[in-house]
């Protein structure tokens, strides 16, 4: 191996990319989740020296490998475990954690929850693509009710959790969503998770060609995508659809969205609901749209950044004189009452 | 004190068994407590065993709420908490019903009077009044209004009744400071520290004392004539403080911290019984370079010890029972990786939720073989509660030395036990400076080190040493992922051998007790070490050829073990399991090793063991 004496601003995208040969099938979106990270990091000016990427088990899972960052490839649902211990050992590390639905969600999904209330600085990205890949297609914790896969050949029974509403509900303070194919879209969005500092929980929609191709046709083909897609910026209205002529707005009288036409029945601008980043309410509402009566939402859902768990852990060890020159064992055995001296 | 009447002679001991025993709302690990300073600050060895219930606030007044604290102390040297109790101090009924059993026929029992109330007695399950009924016969009896005496003490400082009869425990402290010739200076100090916020428990408190000491100044006692001495032990001269195995794990795991160089431990834990203990108390010594860490689950809790042994900081985390069951598959990974870690497992009754509070020493050989797989790791357990220091600091040197996670049994006795500790000379500690990578030239992670094997630690944040690990099998020589038949076969060998290296960089095993020949050998690890020591002892002055050998290390075995238990004509393995490490050593040595094996979730009397050695 040879010293790398390039600057981090001269880093370029296949810098970030390590010399293992990529072995996911042939047109598998998590080639353009790859793409799109070394794109975010090159664009973040990320160091690789200071760049660990956790993962847990799955296809997904096997993204370390690719990248000439640090690494570690853990074990099933655990990584958000690990990278906790990894912030609070050394809080200076810029820690990424790359997960499945049913590592994040299903043999993991106690570790979220917690790693997203306690707010470590870690930047999420749970590859969803409603299946379980690495273990050939069985259903998950995301698949939608009736998804028939070997373990539910007449089709699955059990109702999915939706993994933004989840993340929100774990009181997760980061909270986007995007599009394997959305290139553009998910590197910006990666950037934004990057800048939070705290937990920010990421959801890519993954396309599974093997198990699952399709799984999100009904928002991501490409016509139509203006019409399914609702891209969330703060400060704006959420206006969609090819001719920017739809939007959301409150149902008066109800906290609830519901869609509505641009000058339809005297309906403005105005009346829509404009995106606030901060509003958990709003967050809650967002997420849970879903086609075919409402587009998905995209974009930065929610961002209302926190002091992170392991600067206010290191805060108090700090205040508690950790940190400083190590303070003399002896005087600890020794200070406590109840010693004595045998001569 | 002053005294206007003149005590009767005290009669001299050797070596006194006391066991408080009350409700556990009566405060009596408190008491057991206080009355172990004040023994050790009066020169004597001795070893303490509490033993409380599991249930926080079991119902007043029943036999499953009694808490017990046993101190045995003396002036020779003191190994166990005593097979046989001397003095029962019984609060209530319940007490007297559970503990009596272990009482010495011409033992003394405390009995608080007052306490033995109709209601008291139906509730403990007593049928007739047993201070009447004559089922007492064999012992001394004192029955004393411990209760009114109390009250009457504390009746200045004007509290409610309920907090004046909770200063009980003290007034039966007070009496048996008395009884064996103590101070108590140093309770009436931390009484007036730890009340400091309410004068008037304190006063009370104080007053509670006072008054059962006077007690027994006073003319009172003296028709019983139970004052006695306990002559100083020898020891060696130095600084002493009594120390539970739970403390000195915490204090060796900082020194050996220390010894490492390294900046910071990272401790995670999961609240559980046995084991929580060292989770607080590591808590509170922050300044000494440790962030402890709450997590959600066992797995969690390992998990972020690996994760911090990844990014160059010690990675620590304690458990008992159920919670090692779950960081089984995350020791896969610490092994795969080839990561340090000190996993603390303080052994309790089992399997499954078992019996919390109750000591065995049945996870030995889940430490040795419980995981997926061939994964072998470091094994260590401790004897007493102040080889925990040097057993913890052992564990880290290991750890950090060969990357791999060591395993520490302690017990739920150990945990607990407390003992006089000779401070040692930090100073004079072992120093095993980590060496982190930071050459990037011909660097790969999975690079060992020729002597040691141990693979080179390189932590995030160095500079060209960029490198991806996890649980997938490696290459040898790159350390890339590789699924090659004879790879797989030869890092399986390495990381074998690696673990078998470390018994050339340990001590050869000794004989604790007689010779390294002869007719038996005990061989012991863990808590037993006192009582089967004291049990080889007792066989030896009866003329038997029996040996005492102690296990530390149990994953390596020491390099002359097999041949040290082929000179005995008899192998005999005292375990408080159904039969572990004799499974080892028979198949390890092909020695007919004999188990002795009690699972009761209480220590071995030395008794037991003198029997069996016989
Ligand atoms: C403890 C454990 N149980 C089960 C498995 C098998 N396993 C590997 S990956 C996986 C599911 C992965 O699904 P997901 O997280 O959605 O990742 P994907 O492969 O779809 O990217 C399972 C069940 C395992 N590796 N470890
Ligand atoms: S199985 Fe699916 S998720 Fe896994 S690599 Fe193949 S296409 Fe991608
Ligand atoms: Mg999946």
């Amino acid at each position: 191996m040879t010293v790398t004496t390039i600057t981090d601003a001269e880093l370029q995208p296949k810098d970030y990319a390590s010399d293992q040969e990529v072995r996911w099938c042939p047109g598998c979106g998590d080639y353009a989740i790859l793409k799109a990270v070394h794109k975010a990091m090159a664009e973040v000016g990320a160091r690789r020296e200071r760049t660990v990427v956790v993962s847990g088990i799955g296809c997904a899972a096997r993204f370390p490998y690719y990248m000439s960052t640090y690494g570690f490839h853990t074990i099933h649902g655990r990584a958000p475990a690990i990278a906790t211990g990894i912030k609070l050992a050394n809080p200076e590390l810029d820690v990424w954690v790359m997960t499945g639905d049913g590592d994040g969600l299903s043999i993991g999904g106690n570790h979220m929850l917690h790693v997203l209330r306690r707010n470590v600085d870690l930047q999420i990205v749970l590859f969803n693509n409603e299946i379980y890949g690495l273990t050939k297609g069985q259903y998950s914790p995301t698949s939608r009710r009736g998804t028939k896969s070997p373990s539910t050949p007449r089709g699955s029974v059990d109702y999915p959790v939706s993994a933004c509403a989840f993340a929100l509900g774990s009181g997760a303070r980061f909270v986007a969503r995007s599009v394997d194919t959305l290139q553009a879209h998910l590197v910006g969005v990666l950037q934004r998770a990057h800048a939070h500092r705290g937990a920010s929980f990421v959801e890519v929609f993954q396309n599974c060609v093997v198990f699952n191709d399709g799984a999100f046709e009904n928002f991501t083909a490409k016509d139509g995508a203006a019409d399914t897609q609702l891209h969330v910026e703060h400060g704006k209205p959420l206006i969609f659809g090819a001719r920017r002529d739809r939007g959301l707005r409150l149902t008066p009288g109800k906290l609830e969205l519901e869609v509505v036409t641009l000058s339809e029945g005297g309906v403005t601008p105005a009346d829509l609901v404009v995106h606030d980043e901060t509003n958990r309410g709003l967050a809650h509402l967002l997420v849970a749209l879903e086609p075919p009566g409402f587009p998905v939402a995209l974009g930065v859902i929610y961002c209302n950044p926190a002091p992170s768990f392991e600067a206010l852990v290191h805060a108090q060890a700090g205040a508690a004189g950790a940190g400083r020159p190590t303070p003399d064992l002896a005087e600890l055995l020794m200070a406590k009452e109840g010693t004595w001296t045998v001569r | 004190m002053a005294s206007t009447t003149t005590s009767p002679a005290r009669e001299s001991r050797d070596s006194v068994v006391i066991r408080f025993a009350g409700d556990s709302g009566d405060g009596m690990q408190v008491t057991g407590g206080r009355f172990t300073i004040e023994t050790a600050l009066a020169g004597n060895d001795l070893t303490t065993f509490p033993d409380y219930p599991a249930e926080i606030r079991a119902p007043a007044g029943t036999t499953y709420g009694v808490s017990a604290f046993q101190i045995h102390f003396g002036a020779v040297d003191v190994m166990t908490p005593g097979d046989q109790v001397d003095v029962l101090v019984a609060m209530n009924p319940a007490a007297l019903k559970v503990d009596l059993k272990d009482l010495r026929v011409g033992g003394t029992v405390v009995v608080d009077l007052g306490a033995f109330t109709e209601r008291n007695l139906a509730k403990a399950g007593f049928k007739t009044n047993p201070l009447e009924d004559g089922s007492l016969a064999q012992y001394q009896v004192l029955k004393l209004d411990v209760t009114k005496l109390t009250l009457d003490a504390v009746k200045e400082s004007g509290l409610h009744s309920r907090e004046a009869h909770r200063c009980r425990n003290m007034w039966a402290l007070g009496l048996m400071l008395w009884m064996y010739g103590r101070d108590r200076e140093a309770t009436v100090g931390w009484l007036k520290q730890k009340f400091a916020g309410r004068p008037e428990l304190a006063q009370a408190n104080v007053a509670a004392l006072n008054a059962g000491h006077a007690y027994g100044e006073t003319a009172e006692m003296s028709e019983y004539g139970v004052g006695y001495t306990v002559r100083r032990a020898p020891v060696a001269a130095g600084v002493y403080r009594t120390v539970s195995g739970t403390e000195a794990i915490a204090w060796g795991l900082l020194a050996g911290l220390r010894a490492a160089g390294l900046e910071r431990m990272i401790f995670a834990g999961y609240p559980i019984t046995p084991a929580s203990v060292l989770l607080h108390t590591l808590a509170g010594l922050g300044r000494y370079g440790v962030i402890t860490f709450q997590a959600e689950d066992e797995i969690s809790a390992i998990g972020a010890a690996v994760g911090a042994a990844y990014a160059g900081a010690l990675g620590v985390t304690s458990t008992s029972g159920p919670g090692m069951a779950l960081k089984t598959e995350m020791l896969g990974l610490a092994i795969a990786t080839e990561l340090p870690l000190v996993v603390v497992n303080s052994q309790r009754a089992g399997p499954s939720t078992g019996m919390p509070t109750k000591a065995e020493q049945s996870d030995l050989l889940q430490a040795v073989h419980g995981r997926n797989a061939d994964a072998p790791l470091a094994v260590l357990a401790a004897a007493t509660a102040t080889d925990c220091f040097d057993v913890a600091i052992e564990a880290v040197r290991l750890a950090t030395k060969y990357m791999t996670p060591v395993i520490l049994l302690s017990d739920a006795f150990l945990a607990h036990a407390a003992e006089p500790w000779r401070i040692p000379d930090l100073d004079r500690l072992p120093r095993f400076p980590v060496r982190f990578r930071t050459e990037p030239a011909g660097f790969h992670p999975f690079l060992r080190d020729p002597e040691t094997l141990a693979r080179a630690w390189a932590r995030p944040g160095t500079p060209g040493l960029e490198h991806r690990i996890g649980g997938l099998e490696k290459d040898y020589d790159t350390g890339h992922i590789s699924y090659d038949p004879e790879n797989h076969a030869r890092m399986t060998r390495a990381r074998a051998e690696k673990i078998a290296g470390i018994a050339n960089d340990i001590p050869l095993q000794t004989v604790a007790v007689g010779t390294d020949h002869g007719a038996v050998a005990v061989v012991g690890w863990g808590s037993t070490y006192g009582a089967i020591h004291q049990a080889v002892r007792r066989a030896r002055h009866d003329g038997v050829d029996a040996s005492h050998i102690h296990l530390r290390y149990l994953s390596p075995f020491p390099r002359n073990l097999g041949e040290l238990l082929k000179r005995f004509d008899r192998v005999l393995v005292p375990e408080l399991n159904n039969g572990q490490l004799v499974q080892l050593l028979r198949a390890t040595y092909l020695v007919p090793a004999e188990g002795l094996n009690k699972v009761q979730g209480k220590p071995f009397k030395v008794s037991e063991i003198a029997e069996a050695i016989r």
